[in-house]
């Protein structure tokens, strides 16, 4: 993707974004709502066309030459959509002749199996709860073998056995050479999963690179105490500190701070009743950058 | 290819699942028009030499496809865009003529379907004639295709439901009714025969009907022109819209 912009009436979703994924990742595209997230996956499925700048599937145009872009693409969408007139085998089969495949059901049957619905496969549609509905859409996503999965928010709203079995198949996928490409609000999925994350806020990529180096990026621990009368704790000491649940956190520069912290607070008169160190993680990643609080995070990918 | 005959069965599937509207229901609709009209009008008017009741019956067949044909992908298209399943046919690599044609040829056979049920329901109620039957079918097939391709121009353009059934009871609706369903033009002062020369479903009426009894208001070669003139027009028209993705892609 080259520049990508985007703007619905005087919105500006996507505001020059930039990025090229390599084939075989796994990347998290993570954002608050409402950053054009899913306006940038529309612009690489096709379902938006974007103002200007260019997006490419395996060097594919997604305009130009949409009919090869489109047959490497595998999409789930974020809304919870299905055709109430089939059955989800008929819907399974629909989708692969959509893509130019005939007599599919061996792959079909497989990825009923992975996804755990095997026993719905002659069931209509309708009658499938909302999980089961949100599988049949993975399960149509992947009917072609896509070499490129577009999940956006795939476990919204799953239950935890089929967010672990979808993430486990997924897995597998990319393993075996599929890049995936993920949005979640699941901040520990996205660290978990992604090798490489890019975050957007208001259109634009405001940290891009690998999640072991934003974590490190952001590395630090906190020492967070619950200490009996605060109030006592010297002024500078109290301003350093964070209230969170009860706690004072205090961010370290390095462990031994913790002996000069906990020296600070005897010398005070308090008593520590708990204590506990903390690492950094993603979510603490993206509320930093999203915050603007960490300078030099925006930079990283633009 | 694969991706039309698939948009196409799935189509087809989608109404067949749901025969008893979308087939069976027009069917009775038009056997009721039959009984009324047939039977108020049988014994007080002819037309062309036709008692009222065969002149009637080509008139409910090609109706019944009209309506049918246009119901067909209108309906298809506002459903999968409001509850939001029509991206399932954007993602793929279909190109915007084979949606057209998938769509266009599930309309012609639903209106086909429909109209062989009428024709089947009715034609035991009086003595037919089947003079010229490749006019028959060619109109029928010219029918479904304009109509079918009406039917996407409203289901792309329509964002909700209220907006179809405005477009059909506004503009599909009277353009069916006023065009000799129900009677000859040459019953029409003159003033409205010649508006009903500007209504292009008038002429599908004229030629279809010219198929069963060998007469007709004008002749069925210029019938079948100005038929075709407009199925192409009304062609490029959805073709020109899918291929900018009007209300579809944005």
């Amino acid at each position: 993707m080259r520049q990508v912009a985007k703007a619905f009436g005087h919105v500006q979703a996507l505001d020059g974004v930039s990025l090229e994924i390599a084939e075989g990742e796994f990347f998290g595209l993570l954002g608050p709502n409402g950053a054009g997230k899913t306006t940038l996956i529309s612009c690489l499925a096709g379902l938006v066309r974007a103002d200007s700048g260019a997006v490419e599937v395996m060097g594919h145009d997604v305009q130009t030459d949409y009919r090869n872009a489109r047959r490497l693409l595998g999409v789930v969408p974020q809304e919870l959509v299905f055709d109430p007139f089939f059955t989800v085998r008929e819907t399974l089969r629909i989708q692969s002749g959509y893509f130019g495949i005939r007599r599919n059901d061996d792959w079909i049957d497989e990825v009923l199996e992975n996804l755990d619905l095997t026993a719905k496969a002659d069931t209509n549609m309708r009658r499938l709860s909302g999980g089961m509905k949100r599988r049949v859409l993975v399960a149509q996503a992947l009917v072609h073998k896509p070499p490129v999965i577009v999940l956006d928010e795939p476990t919204a709203g799953v239950d935890v056995e089929l967010r672990q079995g979808l993430w486990a198949f997924i897995r597998r996928l990319n393993h075996a050479g599929h890049t995936v490409i993920l949005t979640t609000h699941y901040l520990e999925e996205a660290e978990e999963l992604c090798g490489r994350i890019a975050m957007l806020k208001q259109g634009r990529v405001v940290a891009l690179d690998s999640t072991r180096r934003l974590l490190e990026r952001f590395s630090g621990r906190t020492l967070s105490l619950r200490v009996a009368e605060p109030e006592r704790l010297p002024v500078e000491l109290r301003a350093r500190a964070v209230v969170r649940d009860g706690f004072l956190d205090f961010p370290l520069a390095g462990c031994q701070e913790v002996e000069l912290l906990l020296a600070a607070v005897r010398e005070s008169g308090c008593t520590v009743q708990d204590m506990r160190m903390t690492e950094v993680d993603l979510e603490d990643v993206f509320v930093s950058v999203m915050q603007g609080v960490q300078e030099g995070a925006a930079g990283g990918g633009r | 290819m694969t991706g039309f005959r698939t948009l196409l069965y799935k189509e087809v599937l989608r109404f067949w699942k749901v025969g008893f509207q979308t087939i069976a229901a027009p069917v009775l609709t038009a056997l009721l028009y039959l009984l009324i009209f047939g039977h108020v009008l049988e014994d007080r008017v002819q037309i062309n030499g036709l008692n009222y009741t065969a002149f009637l019956i080509p008139g409910l067949v090609m109706m019944s496809v009209l309506q049918n044909a246009f119901a067909n992908s209108s309906s298809s298209l506002i459903q999968a865009k409001v509850t939001g399943s029509i991206v399932f046919v954007l993602l793929p690599p279909i190109s915007y003529v084979e949606f057209f044609m998938a769509y266009v040829v599930a309309a012609v056979l639903r209106g086909m379907m429909v109209g062989l049920g009428v024709l089947a329901a009715t034609f035991w109620s009086v003595p037919m004639e089947f003079v010229a039957p490749g006019w028959i079918v060619l109109f029928a097939l010219v029918a479904g295709g304009v109509m079918g391709g009406l039917g996407m121009v409203a289901g792309i353009w329509a964002d909700k439901f209220d907006q179809l059934a405005a477009f059909q009871n506004f503009l599909i609706m009277p353009l069916t009714m006023l065009s000799g369903v129900f009677y000859s033009i040459g019953s029409l002062p003159a003033f409205w025969q010649q508006v009903s020369h500007f209504n292009p479903v008038f002429y599908l009426i004229d030629g279809f009907r010219y198929g069963f009894f060998g007469v007709s208001d004008v002749s069925p070669g210029k019938s079948l022109i100005v038929s075709s003139l407009f199925l192409l027009v009304i062609a490029l028209a959805t073709l020109a819209l899918l291929r900018k993705g009007y209300k579809l892609r944005y």
